[in-house]
């Protein structure tokens, strides 16, 4: 048999040459580029929408970590604290001491004026209080000159970060447009300045309306306790797990179910874990409300998957050849897992479950539905198995307290909180991409 | 303490136990380790295990179920009337157990004797000012019943406390005894010590079912509950979101397609992002991209899925949101009402689940088999020919699985929509409305303060009866996909 092959005739494709491209190539190169331009462009958004997230958080966020205070030194002397303890208004009169010697300065300095004891309240609160307090408690430093650090308050920390502008601002009685030549005339005194805010960062959660004396401190005490409950149940569990399913299950329906399991679990939304926590570990088991041993309970079987799937990886990576060896020379099975897979398995066991903590630090969803949103994390707590019980908040949470608060001055606070909540978790991975770095071993 | 100290006791009776079992086996072999038939920490580590581990299963049993027998009994007590015109069994119970812990509290700091707390009764004194001058602020006068109630169950938690270290106790000695009889040197010490092992091994692999058992529990029995009060099909086929704020019930619409429409549009709308940019992006970094280019660009991208969600509810509440606003708000378009809005929450959304789609999708592009794009390019297609009709429909089940996977991902999605979407509930087609979804509606029914027998809390569960269904399904089936996707090429 032969095969024909009809060949075209004269009037197909025109002659073609190799060094001239003709329309089709031509068109078809276009596409080519056009395609490879897309997936290029693709990347430029993914990349530019890290960019511009981190840029927000972080231009949003740092005003968080300064505040406005006003630092003013003057010397009390014993007659003026003899005068003013026999007053029936005591901090008023302090008060009155604070704004005569905050007037001098001004004065010192060459700047001029007008303003009376209410914008003071409004730019630093009442300072009274506060000044009588040190001197009640330090009389030996009546007659010596102090200085005083006042936090100022949150519209005029807005004024100076540019939140809160001239244009913008409404009279009320937090801050009037009048008070603001004042804060001009302080700052240019230098008594009003920006310091490192270490109550935001150590601090514990304010009320409702005092977003300057906003901390987050007593939050990541409670995450830190819910860490702890994460760690220690779900490492062991999770390793526990990952041995048997790994080096002893049979090949059965029960072990076939708890793989189904595992892999679902890992897929359910976290809000759903925070059913589960509400209706099962609170309501059933009557524990206590925004406790961070609820919040780890739920977290632990949040994570589990996570832990389980990686420890799984990692143990499946140590060749058979180690088994071999230990089991020709007399060990148990069990024996040749413990003493030998898993040690060498550890750094990725480890990596895995740094991972599956900082997933774990930052998941909100679940803390929601247990209580530890809405409620104000005002105290540390005070003893060891107190951080556990006692109602607390946790990072996420607080943030989404404060989120949701009217007062806008909140938002820099949860953008601030952000910010440190993110470092934890750089911190986290950066560990755990060390440890597989260092101990990483191929076989 | 008593029960830090219970554990602290059953610690001591298993290290001493396991000193002493240690010694008894290595006595019955005359001294001489090799006369062992396991080696002699498997002995004492044996005897530790009989103490320990049925004393501690007693003991969480015990503790579990303890409460529901105290609630029970001092239940039967209360006079049936109380529980009838007060609303609830659960509100006459919270006010036993509070007045029962002021007593507790009261004893403890020595301002009533053990005999006083038993014995005083709401003729002679007046209770809720005893209990206050201890810090127990109580919202009510205490009735006699309540009070009764309550010294009641103080005894029987005592009583019942009291049983149980006994018998725990006694169990832990028992269980040690035994096994330190057993301690000589033909018993097979290493081969019981490595099954209790292995018991422990699958008990920690079934956590996993358990916990699924739990959430099953959770959800059935709280949407059963819900679906006594609140007829089912007004449940599924309501057009209306209206849960009345008393938290009393009654008037309440709560049908659940609003929310339905609310979840998938925005998941929609996520996915309209998310998976061009990630399947281009994966496209790119598994055919085109350079090893240098692959190795930055990669974990950049997938530094977005490591970023905590409440940072993207965050970042669409005080960024997208405003942004949004400004181009197409009532100064330009008049499109927009408020920040918050589904075009927010799907936007974001859709950043967060880009590198979910192109980390899976890169996975299954990688797995095509090279033969394959060789076969096309030995034909003469270029390279993007070959992906468009080549690799592309060889991978196109795994890459289905992967945007399923995303979508589950973004039905299940909670604080994106609850900082983003907005709080209102409504069938719209303008992408600019706000709206709302199920997992934001779980979070402000369980969160609000109604009470937790009512509808508007139950409906909660419900509705994540609904979400778990729906994400479980969708898993399942992606699952299933990619799976049957990966045998033919493997």
């Amino acid at each position: 048999m032969t095969d024909t092959i009809m060949i075209p005739a004269a009037d197909g494709p025109k002659k073609s040459s190799l060094l001239v491209q003709d329309a089709r190539t031509r068109k078809r190169n276009a596409a080519e580029t056009r395609f490879r331009i897309y997936g290029m462009a693709a990347i430029g958004v993914g990349l530019l929408f890290l960019v511009f997230l981190f840029t927000s958080i972080l231009r949003s966020g740092l005003p968080a970590f300064t505040q406005t205070v006003v630092e003013i030194e003057f010397t009390l002397t014993q007659e003026q604290f003899d005068t003013a303890e026999t007053k029936m208004l005591k901090t008023g009169e302090y008060q009155n001491i604070f704004v005569s010697a905050l007037t001098e300065q001004l004065d010192a300095s060459g700047l001029k004026v007008d303003f009376d004891n209410k914008a003071i309240e409004r730019i630093v609160g009442k300072p009274g209080g506060t000044i009588r307090s040190f001197f009640l408690e330090n009389p030996d430093r009546i007659g010596t000159p102090a200085s005083f650090e006042l936090a100022a308050s949150s519209r005029v920390d807005g004024y100076l970060n540019g939140r809160v502008t001239r244009d913008t601002l409404v009279d009320s009685r937090f801050l009037m447009a009048t008070d603001l030549d004042l804060v001009d005339a302080l700052e240019d005194a230098g008594i009003i300045k920006g310091a490192f805010n270490w109550n935001f960062v150590t601090g514990k959660d304010s009320g409702v309306d005092n977003p300057g004396g906003a901390g987050l401190g007593a939050s990541v005490i409670g995450s830190f306790f819910m860490m702890l409950v994460v760690l220690f149940l779900s490492l062991p569990i999770g390793v526990a797990a990952s041995i048997y399913l790994e080096e002893f299950a049979p090949k059965n329906r029960w072990t076939d179910l708890i793989e189904v399991n595992i892999s679902n679990l890992a897929a359910v939304p976290s809000i759903v874990f925070g059913i589960l926590g509400l209706a099962v570990f609170i309501q059933f088991a009557g524990f206590p409300q925004s406790a961070p041993l609820v919040g780890g309970l739920v977290l632990t079987l949040m994570t589990l998957p996570t832990i389980i799937i990686s420890t799984r990886a990692s143990l499946a990576a140590v060749p058979p050849s180690i088994r071999d060896a230990a089991l020709g020379v007399g060990a148990s099975k069990m024996q040749s897992v413990f003493h030998h897979v898993l040690p060498l398995a550890m750094p990725g066991i480890l990596t895995g479950t740094i991972i599956g903590l900082a997933q774990a630090l930052g998941e909100t969803a679940p803390l929601l539905l247990i209580g530890m949103v809405g409620f104000v994390a005002r105290e540390y707590p005070e003893t060891f198995v107190g951080g556990f019980t006692d109602a607390n908040s946790a990072m996420p949470a607080q943030i989404y307290t404060w989120a949701s608060r009217a007062d806008p001055g909140f938002y820099e606070k949860a953008w601030g909180g952000i910010i440190i909540l993110l470092l934890f978790l750089i911190t986290m991975n950066a560990i755990a991409v060390l440890l597989r770095r260092r101990f990483e071993r191929r076989w | 303490m008593p029960f830090t100290w219970l554990v602290l006791i059953l610690l001591a009776i298993a290290t001493i136990g396991f000193i002493l079992g240690r010694r008894r086996a290595l006595n019955s072999a005359g001294g001489d380790r090799r006369e062992l038939h396991s080696l002699p920490v498997y002995y004492g580590a044996n005897v530790a295990m009989w103490a320990i581990v049925p004393a501690a299963t007693v003991l969480i049993i015990w503790m579990l179920a303890q409460p529901f027998f105290v609630n029970s009994r001092v239940l039967a007590t209360l006079p049936d009337a109380m529980v009838s015109e007060g609303s609830s069994i659960g509100l006459v119970m919270s006010d036993v157990r509070r007045v029962a812990d002021g007593l507790d509290v009261a004893v403890q700091l020595g301002a009533m004797s053990r005999a006083e707390a038993a014995s005083i009764s709401t003729e002679t004194s007046d209770v809720r000012e005893r209990l206050g001058e201890v810090g127990v602020a109580l919202g009510s006068a205490v009735s006699p019943e309540v009070l009764s109630g309550a010294q009641r169950y103080r005894t029987l938690n005592a009583a019942g406390s009291l049983l149980m270290t006994v018998l725990v106790l006694l169990i832990a000695l028992g269980g040690a005894a035994y096994a330190y009889s057993k301690s000589t040197a033909n018993f097979r010490a290493r081969n019981n010590v490595e099954r209790g092992i292995l018991a422990l091994l699958i008990a920690a692999a079934s956590v996993a079912i358990l916990t699924t058992i739990g959430i099953l529990f959770a959800l059935l029995f709280n949407t059963i509950e819900f679906f006594k009060l609140y007829p089912a099909a007004d449940f599924f086929f309501g057009t209306n979101w209206a849960p009345s704020f008393s938290g009393r019930g009654g008037s309440s619409d709560l049908g659940v397609l609003p929310l339905l429409w609310g979840t998938f549009y925005i998941s929609f709308i996520a996915l309209l992002v998310a998976v061009p940019i990630g399947l281009f992006s994966a496209i790119y970094l598994s055919e085109y991209a350079g090893p240098k280019v692959r190795s930055v660009a990669k974990p950049l991208i997938e530094i977005l899925a490591g970023i905590p969600t409440i940072v993207y509810g965050l970042f669409a509440l005080l960024t997208v949101g405003p942004l949004l606003v400004s181009m197409f708000g009532k100064d330009t378009l008049g499109w927009m009402q408020g920040g918050t809005a589904v075009m927010t929450a799907g936007l974001v959304m859709g950043i967060m689940l880009i590198p979910f789609v192109s980390s899976l999708s890169d996975d299954i592009i990688n797995a095509v088999p090279q033969a394959m794009r060789d076969g096309s390019y030995g034909l003469g297609a270029t390279k993007s020919e070959t992906i468009r009709q080549v690799i592309i429909p060889a991978a196109l089940p795994g890459i289905v699985g992967a945007i399923l996977l995303a979508a589950s991902r973004a039905i299940g999605e909670t604080m994106i929509v609850v900082l983003g979407a907005g709080a209102a509930a409504r069938l719209s087609l303008n992408p600019f409305d706000a709206m709302t979804t199920i997992t934001a509606k779980i979070v402000s029914q369980l969160t609000g303060d109604a009470d937790f027998a009512s509808p508007e809390a139950l409906v909660a569960f419900a509705l994540g009866m609904t979400l778990f269904v729906l994400t479980l399904g969708l898993n399942v089936f992606a699952l299933y996909i990619v799976r049957k996707y990966r045998e033919q090429y493997d």
